[in-house]
């Protein structure tokens, strides 16, 4: 059941008890009316509702749909490509996997005024390789939408035709990363693309101009266009309008994803209300406010001074709104508003071991500081844990971070860099710490073993 | 702010000197244009912009404009205000665009600088003692230069494969390689063999052949030439020498009419390896694989190093005026040119057939096209038979002409260059019906037949110029000296001609040659061998480009629209 403090757009129906996400379920709620509403006005009229509603990408770079779709040439003679980005693959993040498995129709919809509002002829929707399931659940519902004439030649008798394919990547984060995904759509490996030259809606799949948005973000264009932008954007504020799907994940009682309308509560509401609060005995130490490759903030940070706005604010870590920008002025950012929560009990090395072994993991390998660095700061991590820790570690760390960061062709640079960087920034001296304890303990054993020797 | 000329140039500031440049290129090959190196490993001129190396990272900023009216931005000295962006940007990515800036030496720069060659380092072998690319290594470089100097990696290194043979000419260090991916590029867009690739990823990446395949094109060793570290060297140069032992000379690849530009790499002698010399106009920076292997024939068992006259041992002197004594009487004489001649060596050939009034007899030697650097005309100097008078027309396929002639009893005496009459239709009986002169580098089953053997040098122990397909007049020069006591062809052919002439025998060198070929009206008029300059010199075909000549298309060449880039004049049939 949703929380009261939840106010859902996106999963209204998704809970609802017997709601199946079946095409029947769904149009039996209204579903398709908005589709075939949008498809007898001007596309031109559809792109206007998406840029007043000034929806901001949900992916996590937090760019709003509308203006990215204005980045279409309007005079190109070449074919539009949409593509729906469901290659959900942030660690904590799993808002994307709801919307696909709990009502897939509403995807295919927001998709299909998408593609209309942009003039595609054909979309894809990329999702990760691990989803197989959710890709199944899409593929029959798009034939079930293909049936019913909502997708494929001529919908609704409208004129307008636009094919939707589902591709299955093979399990790479890097896919995620917009076109990273396009090169392999495009069947090649997922090596992100020089930017300059230019960007996807110039030159992206196909070196077609291509829009590419992630799965919340097409599934409120749905609701925007059903509001009109004007309406939707007076939901939330005006930095972060509509909903916002925040997945709640680490040491809370209650995990799992929340529906908020944007701003309308707080990172404390959120942690301890909607979350159910930490467990028994134990503090809040930090949290990952936006998927783990933002940085931590830490339970005693502080934010006194002006908004963007003008309002001046005196913010403690619980007093953050659950809206786009608030965490900027923590030196975090939202992201893909998947919150890790860690109490006092937390390793703090070993958890920066575990993100950077993702990071290094999934770096494509195509730019050398990524590539070097990621491993780099893996092998340094894992042999702290391992008990060889030295004090200067944590500023080597940082270090290595700091030549990563902002000199790559992708921001995987950044994913690399910045947990490294925010957990150095609030924990150094938990780091150190670490490695004068291992020392100690290295004494201690060194000592008896002589003793026993002697 | 300097003032832009005219429309095809922009100005753009580097470290705030003002550089104007044309358009069109990028801000890495601006700074070349003052002679500033910014660092790079991807980057490639004639390959596509992968920007993966991170070295070339500089500071750019951009004249800023007011969003609303488009007006710039001033200072308030009146200069421009500069944005500079908030990251660095890489130089080879970045085209050039007016009022452009850059800079390459700031802290922030030498930091990322730092920071690339930190990275490139930590998985490296630093093998440096035992690898073949350490003296022309850029990761050596490039650390000396803008390194930090120290290391700070204590962990274990990513091990990876080694000695992994990629191709028949080709080996693989994976620990090596830092996956610029020039190799990649290289075999996608110039052979278009997309054979190599990465697999794995991250900093697991390994360079591999696509299962089942090698790379065995000819165009493989050209990935070793441009992989800026030791990951790919050449089968043939492994551990055969330091390369700071090596001496380079400019050559000229004789194996087709392409004449792609070479430097021959030398040592007391002896010489270890070719590779191509950069020229737009002909190769770009590329050759063929068999073109390098041509300097084995230097030092091939069956070289020719002793003049013979009938069967005796002679000094090449001696055999020479053997061969004067024969030519000077007779009424009877043919002689057989050669493609693979110099146009010196041409043209002194062409005074003897004058002088002698000899018959003239060619033979071609056609094979498949490639459409790279490889044309269908497999020596380097037809252009050279022609625009030296030496022939009227191309060479035929064989000598069975001249074989009728001997038959005949036309022919009494045969000056034949380089050819092998065995090899081109003749017979024995027919090569043993004549007094048979025969000038080569290397025996031949017919030298036993030979009234006269004369050796002659390779093309790495001669200097000279041909004419490539393009009608391009390119020179070589001598990079060993030839088997002790042995003459030049050149000097053999003008020392012949003087006697004949009886004039002067005196030392011969290329410009000898062109003093009195380039005072004739023509294409060679006021050309020099010594002041030609390295890319060559475009000459005027005339009525020669209307040749039925057998290349349709290479790198740089394309048949059909050389001819109607000639003046119409020349080419009306």
């Amino acid at each position: 059941m949703p929380h009261p403090k939840e106010r859902r757009l996106l999963l209204s129906h998704a809970d609802e008890p017997g709601y199946t996400g079946s095409y029947e379920d769904y149009t039996a709620r209204g579903g398709y009316k908005t589709l075939e509403a949008a498809i007898r006005r001007e596309p031109a009229e559809i792109k206007k509702e998406v840029l007043d509603a000034n929806i901001r990408g949900r992916g996590g770079a937090l760019f709003p749909a509308g203006r990215k779709w204005g980045f279409l040439d309007p005079n190109s003679d070449k074919p539009v490509y949409l593509i729906c980005n469901a290659d959900e693959s942030e660690p904590g993040t799993f808002k994307d996997r709801q919307l696909i498995h709990k009502d897939p129709h509403q995807l295919i919809e927001g998709m299909m005024i998408s593609a209309y509002a942009t003039g595609t002829k054909l979309a894809f929707i990329y999702i990760r390789g691990e989803m197989f399931g959710g890709a199944r659940i899409l593929e029959e519902a798009i034939e079930k939408a293909r049936a019913n004439n909502l997708v494929g030649e001529n919908i609704l008798g409208s004129g307008y035709s636009c094919d939707l394919i589902v591709h299955r990547g093979a399990g790479s984060y890097i896919c995620g990363e917009e076109t990273g995904l396009i090169e392999s759509l495009e069947g090649k490996r997922p090596y992100p693309r020089l930017k300059p030259p230019f960007f996807p809606a110039a030159k992206g799949l196909y070196m077609c101009p291509t829009i590419v948005n992630n799965v919340e973000t097409l599934c409120q264009v749905k609701h925007a266009v059903e509001l009109g932008g004007k309406e939707y954007a007076k939901i939330g504020v005006p930095n972060c309008t509509g909903t916002r799907i925040w997945s709640l994940s680490g040491h809370v009682n209650n995990p799992g994803y929340f529906e908020v309308e944007g701003g309308a509560y707080t990172f404390g509401d959120l942690i301890y209300d909607m979350g159910g609060g930490l467990r028994e005995g134990r503090s809040l130490l930090g949290f990952i406010p936006g998927g783990s490759s933002t940085k931590v903030i830490k339970y005693d940070q502080r934010y006194r001074g002006k908004l963007q706005d003008g309002t001046e604010v005196d913010w403690g870590v619980e007093d953050i709104p659950l809206d786009c920008d608030g965490c900027n002025y923590f030196g975090s950012s939202s992201g893909s508003a998947a919150v890790m929560v860690m109490d006092d009990t937390t390793d703090v090395v070993m958890a920066l071991a575990n993100l950077n072994a993702f990071y290094a993991h999934e770096s494509c390998g195509q730019c050398t500081p990524c590539r070097e660095g990621s491993l780099w700061l893996k092998k340094i991590t894992h042999r702290m844990i391992a008990g060889e820790a030295r004090e200067e570690d944590a500023d080597l760390l940082k270090s290595i971070a700091d030549q990563v960061e902002g000199r790559t062709i992708c921001a995987h640079g950044e994913a690399v860099a910045w947990p490294v960087q925010g957990f150095i920034l609030r924990f150094r001296d938990e780091f150190i710490d670490y490695a004068r304890r291992q020392a100690r303990e290295r004494a201690a054993r060194e000592q008896e073993t002589t003793a026993a020797v002697a | 702010m300097a003032e832009t000329n005219g429309s095809d140039t922009v100005t753009v500031y580097i470290d705030d000197e003002p550089v104007v440049v044309p358009k069109g290129i990028t801000m890495i090959e601006a700074a070349e244009h003052v002679g500033k190196e910014i660092p790079h490993y991807c980057y490639h001129q004639k390959l596509s912009v992968v920007g993966n190396c991170r070295m070339c990272l500089v500071e750019l900023g951009w004249p800023m404009k007011d969003r609303a009216t488009g007006e710039p931005i001033l200072e308030e000295d009146g200069s421009p205000k500069i944005g500079w962006g908030g990251k660095p940007g890489i130089a080879c990515n970045q085209p050039v665009a007016e009022g452009i800036r850059m800079r390459t030496d700031s802290d922030l720069v030498r930091d990322c600088r730092h920071g690339v060659m930190e990275f490139l380092l930590v998985n490296h072998p630093l093998d440096c003692p035992i690898c073949d690319q350490a003296g022309e290594c850029k990761l050596q470089e490039y650390a000396t230069e803008y390194g930090r100097g120290y290391s700070r990696f204590i962990e274990e290194k990513n091990p990876k494969p080694k000695r992994t043979v990629l191709g028949p000419r080709v080996i693989l260090d994976d620990e090596r390689c830092i996956l610029c991916s020039r190799c990649v590029r290289f075999m996608q867009e110039i052979p278009g063999d997309d054979v190599l690739g990465f697999i794995d990823h991250g900093s697991y990446s390994t360079l591999t052949c696509y299962p089942g395949r090698e790379l065995d094109s000819n165009y493989s060793l050209n990935t070793v030439d441009i992989c800026p570290v030791g990951a790919l060297t050449s089968r043939d140069f492994r551990f055969q020498m330091r390369v700071w032992f090596l001496k380079p000379v400019d050559s000229i690849c004789t194996e087709s009419s392409v004449g792609a530009n070479t430097q021959v790499w030398a040592r007391e002698g002896k010489i270890y390896r070719i590779t191509p010399r950069q020229n737009d106009a002909v190769n770009d920076t590329w050759m063929t694989d068999s073109g390098r292997d041509l300097y084995k024939q230097v030092e091939a068992e069956d070289r020719l190093t002793t003049p013979f006259v009938r069967g005796i041992e002679a000094t090449p002197v001696q055999a020479l005026r053997e061969t004067e004594r024969l030519l000077r009487p007779s009424e009877r004489v043919a002689v057989v040119a050669s493609t693979h001649s110099s146009v010196e060596e041409q043209y002194f050939l062409r005074r003897i057939a004058d002088r002698t009034g000899a018959q003239r007899y060619a033979v071609r030697h056609w094979g498949e096209e490639d459409g790279l650097l490889l044309s269908a005309d497999r020596t380097p100097n037809t252009r050279g038979a022609l625009l030296t008078g030496l022939l009227d027309e191309l060479p035929k396929p064989d000598l069975r002409e001249l074989g009728a002639a001997i038959d005949r009893g036309e022919i009494d005496t045969v000056l034949c260059i380089h050819e092998d009459p065995l090899a081109c239709g003749l017979t024995v009986e027919q090569v043993r019906k004549v007094a048979w002169v025969r000038m080569a580098t290397h025996a031949s089953p017919a030298d036993e037949h030979a009234f006269i053997a004369l050796p002659s040098l390779t093309v790495f122990e001669r200097s000279g110029t041909f004419i490539n397909q393009q009608f391009r007049l390119q020179k070589f020069r001598a990079v060993v000296p030839g088997p002790a006591g042995l003459l030049t062809d050149l000097q053999q052919l003008a020392s012949l001609n003087s006697l004949l002439e009886d004039g002067p025998v005196a030392s011969v060198q290329p410009d000898h040659a062109w003093k009195e070929l380039s005072a004739e009206p023509g294409p060679f008029a006021g050309l020099r061998f010594r002041t030609l300059p390295s890319e060559g010199v475009a000459l005027d075909p005339g009525e020669h480009a209307r040749h039925p000549f057998p290349e349709r298309q290479s790198l740089k060449y394309e048949a059909d629209s050389f001819l109607a880039s000639l003046p119409a004049a020349t080419t009306a049939s």
